[in-house]
């Protein structure tokens, strides 16, 4: 069988090595790319990205990706958000300055909210279990295959707050509240942890996630 | 007790090889990093720490090397340490695959660097290493693989790292490295309530009863492992085994 071919979106924010080597572990074909075309005609596409909001919606910008983008989610192909780039698929950020996002989810980014009677740190750094918010919200989803709750990687210091209940894929405990540690609609899914630093856990989810490709 | 305490195995490296020394010294070959690091991260490892115990520029692009390698089948947390000092090396290790650096050296020679470093790549990605040698009632900080003594107090250095922005400590107790003989759990608790980042306590580990007894005593958050492992007298799921079954939370 042919290897699904996946685009990574290269936008120069943060290191993609990771995410290369694990999409090819899962047996898709990767290719890093920041050119319309080659990003169209994919069969699914990855949006990774580590630090700031702004610095990403800039280079989104000085790239002309941000269409690319509105369209190949229209075409209906799988795409995933990983870490800062789950949340430019919201609407805002209150990340220093308030900055817009891609409004693909509606809702917005805010810093996350650790209460004072516990003694976690931000930014949330290390292993953490993501957990189902309803029953058999997973089936099909890319949290088909792992358990209930799984262990994951997260490095942040921000969180994604979508406004529809539904759009929430998976729930994380930390600092005493429980944040948004995944969301999806239709065809768009955002993570904020690291598939491809969550060992097995992360593969087969990113397995999962080559499998929605029709 | 913190949650979650990760379970990180260490490599030294020199040249092409693991190797393990007693008190960072006198090291031993054991054989290829790349099988140990593959082994350890298909037992359950939560993170690995490649440390290059030579520091020379040859080494260290062996080191980058070896990062890349491992990028194409180890899928948790790397950290890179030993012998990084500008802006440019840590830039260098983090494109080779690393998601952190340890820095010991050149952040006691100038402490700003942490700073720099810290503000340039974020927090979580910048490590504190400090190898402390008991002296008296407090600790030493060394440099160069614990054979150079600073003159700077552990406990004061730990605070000003973090002050400078550092996310983490590698806490390595130069006096009970490689002697499997367990931690220097005063020293581990002393700097793990001095600090509120978290703690990665190194050295001495011999078996998983003395990982449990650091992790209910001191505070810290993780623990770097090394002859426990390479020298098969435990494994990631004996110690993590131990660990649950004294409601220690850990990735099972």
């Amino acid at each position: 069988m042919k290897k699904k071919r996946i685009s990574v979106i290269d936008y120069d924010i943060g290191n993609v090595k990771s995410i290369l080597r694990a999409l090819e572990k899962v047996g898709a074909e990767p290719v890093l790319s920041r050119e319309d075309k080659e990003i169209l005609s994919s069969d699914a596409a990855v949006f990774p990205g580590v630090g700031a909001f702004s610095v990403g919606m800039e280079n989104l910008r000085r790239y002309d990706l941000i269409d690319t983008i509105y369209r190949f989610v229209e075409t209906g192909k799988p795409f995933l958000g990983i870490c800062l780039g789950m949340q430019i698929l919201m609407e805002e950020s209150e990340e220093f300055v308030l900055t817009k996002g891609l409004g693909l989810l509606k809702g917005r980014v805010v810093r996350l909210i650790v209460e004072k009677s516990c003694d976690e740190k931000i930014p949330h750094v290390g292993w953490n279990k993501i957990e189902e918010p309803e029953e058999k919200r997973w089936k099909g989803t890319i949290f088909n295959s792992i358990k209930n709750p799984s262990s994951v990687y997260f490095v942040h210091s921000f969180m994604a707050q979508p406004s529809d209940p539904a759009d929430i894929l998976s729930t994380t405990v930390y600092g005493g509240n429980a944040f948004c540690s995944a969301v999806n609609r239709g065809n768009i899914y955002g993570c904020q942890f690291h598939p491809e630093k969550s060992a097995v856990t992360g593969l087969r989810i990113l397995d999962d996630f080559v499998g929605l490709i029709k | 007790m913190p949650h979650n305490i990760r379970i990180i195995p260490r490599l030294d490296i020199k040249g092409p090889n693991l190797v393990k020394g007693i008190h960072l010294e006198g090291i031993r070959v054991l054989g290829k990093p790349e099988d140990f690091a593959r082994n350890y991260y298909k037992a359950g490892a939560d993170e690995l720490i490649y440390m290059d115990v030579v520091a020379s520029l040859y080494n260290r692009n062996n080191l980058f090397h070896l990062i890349e390698k491992a990028c194409e089948e180890i899928f948790i947390p790397l950290t890179m340490g030993g012998g990084l000092r500008t802006i440019s090396d840590i830039e260098k290790a983090l494109r080779a695959g690393a998601d952190k650096v340890a820095i010991n050296t050149q952040a006691i020679k100038t402490p700003n660097f942490i700073k720099e470093a810290s503000r340039i790549f974020g927090s979580q990605c910048i490590v504190g290493s400090v190898e402390a040698k008991r002296k008296g009632d407090s600790w030493e900080s060394y440099i160069d693989s614990g054979r150079e003594p600073t003159g700077v107090n552990v406990l004061e250095w730990v605070k000003q790292m973090e002050d400078l922005g550092a996310g983490e400590i590698l806490l390595t107790s130069v006096d009970q490295e490689g002697t499997k003989k367990g931690f220097d759990i005063d020293l581990m608790k002393k700097v793990a309530d001095r600090v509120s980042i978290p703690v990665i306590a190194s050295g001495g580990a011999g078996s998983p009863e003395q990982i449990n007894d650091l992790i209910q005593q001191s505070g810290v958050n993780a623990v770097a492992v090394a002859s426990i492992l390479h020298y098969n007298i435990s494994s990631i799921p004996g110690i993590k085994d131990c660990l649950n079954r004294n409601r220690v939370e850990v990735r099972m």
